[in-house]
This record gives C-alpha cells, sequence and structure tokens, in this order.
C-alpha cells in the first residue's frame, strides 16, 4: 500500500485499533472521520483521501458518508464550536429567544464563524435532555437551562 | 413501587463500579443465564414475561429472538447483537438516564441477550452526542474484561463475547434499525428493504439482532426475579415497568419509572408536578415526536402500548411533550416537520420532498399566508406519506403529529388563515 502522509502515526494508529472491532475496515469510517476531526478540528479533502485508503474505500464513497453527518465538519470551523438545540421541547422552552441572543452577542448568524475565528454557531437537533432545556452544546459539553444570563457567562468563559 | 432499572440511580449520584454494582446484586443475573440456563429457557422466560421492545415500535422481545436461527455448533457463521442507543427521537430522554446512570446494568443485559442468541461480538450503537454515555461504558467494559465478565471463556461457561461502543455522529435515520446497520457497516445510512429482515440477515449479512437501550436492561431482572413477578409490575397487560418522562412547561420536567399503564394524568401531575402557573394543557405527545397528539380527554388513559394505541396515538418511547396554550401549535407542528424533512434520508420521493413542502406550507400559515386550501394539501400529505407509501416508518411518523393536528386544532389552523397573522406571535405577513 502506497504510504499515507496525509495522517499522523496517532491518527493511523487510532483508526487502525477502531477498524480491528469490524469484519470489514470500512465499518470504522465514522469513527476515523471523528479521530481525524478531534485532532484537526474539521475533515478536509486530503484527509478523506487518506481515510478513504487506510480503509479500503473509494474516496467518494468515504465522501458520502462524511456528508451524510450532522456532526463531521467538510469545512473549517471556530475555535469553539456552539450547537443550539432547535427541536421540539427547547422550542417550547424558548430556544428561538436564546438563539437571538447568541446571534446578536457574537455577531453572526446559524452557520457562520466569527471573523477573529473564535465560535462557529449551529442548530443541532434534539439532545435528549429535555428535561433541561433550552441546551447546547459547547464543544461538546453540554449546557442546560439557558437564559441571557447564562448565555453571557459561558461566552465569557470561552477564551 | 418496584424500580429494577432504576434501583442504582439517583440525582447525583456516581454510577456504579463493578465492585459496587456486584455488591448490589449485579451480575448474578448472568452467572445465573451462563452456569445454569440455556438459551431456549431464557427464550421462553421473555417470552413468558411478555417484554415489548422499548424503542418506540413495542414489538415482543422473545418473538423478534426466535426468528434467529440457532446452531448445535457454536463454529458455524458468526452473529451480532445490536444495542440501539441512537435516541434522537425529540423529546427523548431515558436512554440516556439508563446508560448514564448504571452502565453495568446495560452491560449484563447484553451478555444474557448475546448469550441466548449465540452471538459472540455485540456493538453499542450510540449517538455521537453522548460522549459521556460511550465513556462510562468502555469503562465498564474494560472493567468486565479485567474481571473475567467478558472475553473467551466468561464466568468458565465457555461462551465467548466481546462489546465494542460504536459512536454515530447525528443523523435520526440511524435509529431505524436496518439504516443503523447500513451505517455500521460504514455505508450511508439509508434503510434496507425488509425481508430478509435482520434476524436473518443484518450485519455483514449475518443473523443480527438489534433492541433499544431500556429494553435489554429489563433482561437480568427478568432473569433473577422471573416473568410473573415482571407481569406484577405493571398495572395493564402490557408488562414490566417503563421509564416514562415529561418535557415543556411543566413545574418539574424529568424522567422516572413508574409501572407500565401508569395514567397520563397521575405522571404529569404527581411527577411533573402538573402546569407552571399561567400555563394549562392543551395536548401532548405521548412518546416522542412522532407520535400522534393526544388532548385533555386522554389524560386518564394508561401509559401502556394497548391503550395509547386505542386512542390513536402511539406509547413511542413514553417521553411526552407538552403543549401548552401559550403555545402556538401549528408552530409547534411546523417545528417538527423541520426537524424530520432535515432527518430524511432521502432515499424515497415522497418522503425526500413531501416533507419539506410540509415544512414550507406550515411557514407560511406562521407568517399569516395560510390559505383554506392549504388544509386540504396539509391532509393530503398525511396519507401520501402515510403507512405502506414509503419505504420505512420516518415519513408515517413524521405525519402522526401532523394529522393529529389537523384534527384536534384545526380551529388554530384556520384563525391563521382567517386573521391573516399567528395569532400566538402576532407574525403578520403580506398576501402575495
Ligand atoms: C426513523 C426511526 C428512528 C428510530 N430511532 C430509534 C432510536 O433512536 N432508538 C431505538 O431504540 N429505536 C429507534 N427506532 C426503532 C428501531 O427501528 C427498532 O424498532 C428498535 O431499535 C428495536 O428495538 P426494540 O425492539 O428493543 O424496541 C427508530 C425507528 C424509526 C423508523
Ligand atoms: S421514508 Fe424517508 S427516511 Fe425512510 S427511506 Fe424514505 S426517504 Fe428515507
Amino acid at each position: 500500500m502506497e504510504k499515507i502522509t496525509a495522517l499522523s502515526a496517532d491518527e493511523i494508529a487510532e483508526i487502525t485499533a477502531e477498524a480491528s472491532h469490524y469484519e470489514q475496515p470500512q465499518a470504522a469510517s465514522i469513527e476515523a472521520l471523528k479521530i481525524v476531526q478531534k485532532y484537526r478540528g474539521w475533515v478536509s479533502d486530503e484527509s478523506v483521501k487518506a481515510v478513504a485508503q487506510l480503509l479500503n474505500m473509494s474516496p467518494a464513497e468515504l465522501d458520502g458518508v462524511a456528508t451524510f453527518y450532522n456532526l463531521i465538519f467538510r469545512r473549517p470551523v471556530g475555535k469553539h464550536v456552539i450547537m443550539l438545540c432547535d427541536s421540539v421541547s427547547c422550542w417550547i422552552m424558548g430556544c428561538e429567544g436564546v438563539g437571538a441572543q447568541l446571534r446578536n452577542k457574537l455577531g453572526i448568524e446559524f452557520g457562520e464563524t466569527t471573523a477573529d475565528g473564535q465560535f462557529t454557531l449551529l442548530p443541532v437537533t434534539c439532545q435528549g435532555a429535555c428535561d433541561r432545556a433550552p441546551v447546547m452544546l459547547v464543544d461538546g459539553e453540554l449546557e442546560t437551562h439557558l437564559d441571557e444570563d447564562k448565555i453571557t457567562a459561558i461566552l465569557a468563559n470561552q477564551k | 413501587m418496584e424500580t429494577p432499572l432504576t434501583q442504582n440511580i439517583g440525582p447525583g449520584k456516581l454510577p456504579l463500579n463493578l465492585q459496587e454494582y456486584r455488591a448490589a446484586g449485579g451480575y448474578r443475573a448472568a452467572h445465573k443465564a451462563l452456569l445454569e440456563m440455556e438459551s431456549k429457557d431464557i427464550l421462553q422466560l421473555l417470552q413468558d414475561a411478555n417484554l415489548r421492545g422499548r424503542g418506540g415500535a413495542g414489538f415482543p422481545t422473545g418473538m423478534k429472538w426466535s426468528f434467529v436461527p440457532m446452531y448445535k455448533d457454536r463454529e458455524e457463521r458468526p452473529k451480532y447483537l445490536v444495542i440501539n442507543a441512537d435516541e434522537m427521537e425529540p423529546g427523548t430522554f431515558k436512554d440516556r438516564l439508563l446508560m448514564e446512570g448504571d452502565p453495568h446494568q446495560l452491560i449484563e443485559g447484553i451478555i444474557i441477550s448475546a448469550y441466548t442468541l449465540q452471538a459472540e461480538v455485540a456493538y453499542i450503537f450510540i449517538r455521537g452526542e453522548y460522549q459521556r454515555s460511550a465513556d462510562l461504558l468502555n469503562q465498564a467494559i474494560t472493567e468486565c474484561k479485567a474481571q473475567g465478565l467478558l472475553g473467551t471463556n466468561i464466568m468458565h461457561s465457555r461462551f465467548n463475547l466481546d462489546i465494542f461502543v460504536h459512536t454515530s455522529a447525528g443523523r435520526y435515520i440511524c435509529g431505524e434499525e436496518t439504516a443503523l446497520l447500513n451505517s455500521l457497516e460504514g455505508k450511508r445510512a439509508t434503510p434496507r428493504a425488509k425481508p430478509p429482515f435482520p434476524q436473518v440477515s443484518g450485519l455483514w449479512g449475518r443473523p443480527t439482532v438489534v433492541n433499544n437501550v431500556e429494553t435489554i436492561c429489563n433482561v437480568p431482572h427478568i432473569v433473577n426475579k422471573g416473568a410473573a413477578w415482571y407481569k406484577s409490575l405493571s398495572l395493564t397487560e402490557d408488562a414490566g415497568t417503563k421509564i416514562f418522562g415529561v418535557s415543556g412547561r411543566v413545574r418539574n420536567p424529568g424522567a422516572w419509572e413508574l409501572p407500565m399503564g401508569t395514567p397520563v394524568r397521575e405522571i404529569i401531575e404527581n411527577y411533573a408536578g402538573g402546569m407552571q402557573d399561567g400555563y394549562k394543557l392543551r395536548g401532548f405527545l405521548p412518546g416522542g415526536g412522532s407520535t400522534n397528539f393526544l388532548t385533555q380527554e386522554h389524560l386518564d388513559l394508561h401509559m401502556d402500548y394497548t391503550s395509547i394505541g386505542k386512542a390513536g396515538s402511539r406509547l413511542g418511547t413514553g417521553t411526552m411533550i407538552i403543549l401548552d396554550d401559550k403555545t402556538c401549535p401549528v408552530g409547534m407542528v411546523r417545528n417538527l416537520e423541520h426537524f424530520f424533512a432535515q432527518e430524511s434520508c432521502g432515499w424515497c420521493t415522497p418522503c425526500r420532498d413531501g416533507l419539506p413542502w410540509v415544512e414550507h406550507i406550515l411557514t407560511e400559515f406562521e407568517h399569516g399566508r395560510g390559505e383554506i386550501e392549504d388544509m386540504e394539501v396539509l391532509t393530503r400529505h398525511t396519507h401520501l406519506l402515510g403507512p405502506g407509501n414509503t419505504f420505512c416508518a420516518h415519513a408515517p411518523g413524521a405525519m402522526g403529529p401532523l394529522e393529529s393536528a389537523l384534527r384536534y386544532f384545526r380551529e388554530d389552523f384556520e384563525a391563521h388563515i382567517h386573521s391573516k397573522s399567528c395569532p400566538w406571535t402576532g407574525i403578520r405577513g403580506s398576501h402575495k
């Protein structure tokens, strides 16, 4: 096999370990993309090509998987990714107001990244924390019972 | 009242480690199953206990397992057990509670279930955002391997089992069991045609059983205490306990393990603390975003598969979402259809094209631009996207809240048309 240079030794080791859990290495594709994203923040075309080679798939097939999922970023994102739940229980409990506050304070719309590259704002579906609505994820960490004060405090804490 | 599934779970309480879980009686059921029982005894026990799947459809678990081919010689083709921990149904937060609260309970359930099915590999397919659950499960698996509860020759029973945690990356359709199998294989998560059913040809064409987290968590308790005990936990004919939940404008939203068949009113008033001051209940989705609305007249129904089904809805995941009188029913349905349209896998035309159109019309209503003919168009979609007309149950599920809202909240749709605005938000649109 041609040597894979677009991935680090750590990435290759972690992906290979995941692939050993399955009859076929392709089954590790989501895990592999997430490993790349853990190290690089997002998944570039070069990474897709390299991972596909490692897992014995065509890059097109792997990209079909990558683009199917909401949590795989095929474009660069900010240093911090904020994902606000917009599903039904959070909507009833006022996530639209929270969203407006976030847009206001960050000066961006959903799907955008702040000019200083600090924050990307995205909507996300129900997080299974409906009893603590409205909620959002900040770099994967769940923040619950959101209101204006809480948003201000959370943003101030991200550096 | 007995609460077997949550006996080790409490607010602020850390999950038990292996030693603590064992001290609390854990892995006794696994020991009994693997050393004293044969596969067919356990299968019979589950059938007698009348355990029904907690993933939404309520399919009898024993019956599902009985379709799996059983081998005389363990060396034949591999089989797989897959735990559905995708939990992406809007308004649902019960499997998270079980995995974060008592990970060893799920692992013990998997050991017994895999033994019964002669599966030597099990995957826990878990949604990407449940990182804490995934970490806790991996930790529990590591502890079990070190103590001979997983791996080869478990508890000297000659049964081998490996469990792997497979984290997903956020797509609702992955919860549909055949789409889940494609997703696990590393393919685009579109559903598969049935038959063949996964029990015969699932992961990589091997016999595979897919069960929900809560379903499998019941198994150790049934093995420990028997079918008659399990049935006696319930208030009605559907057996066992159930994790019920309530979200929306109630005083104390949350999830509780209660007898199957507990009346809706009791759950909302006694456990969720009733409606918040200034809010009245107008309706509720009994078991997640894809179940049909019920209303005040249904508050005395028993929360079980049979009663909720008879009333024209589904028990679904058993986690209710409350519609209050200060929330626009049309807006709530629009929010749900936005979700379903976005999460359609795009495989079949009625769902891929129909759901965005439904969302569009509902958005028009919310902006005061709904027309009387649109009511007819929406009604037609509930048939076009209904059961039997699409490749999987995603679109019919999406039509549940719409169809029932058109029935129960018709006057609210009409008020949007007549006032050319949303009576709740005051948003007013100009007619084109
Ligand atoms: C669109 C769709 C999404 C689903 N999502 C889930 C899910 O997140 N978790 C789950 O356990 N079952 C889900 N199901 C049901 C599964 O297809 C399957 O019936 C279930 O996992 C079987 O487990 P059980 O028999 O233990 O209930 C979903 C079904 C559909 C049609
Ligand atoms: S009904 Fe929707 S989700 Fe199901 S196969 Fe068709 S397009 Fe995909």
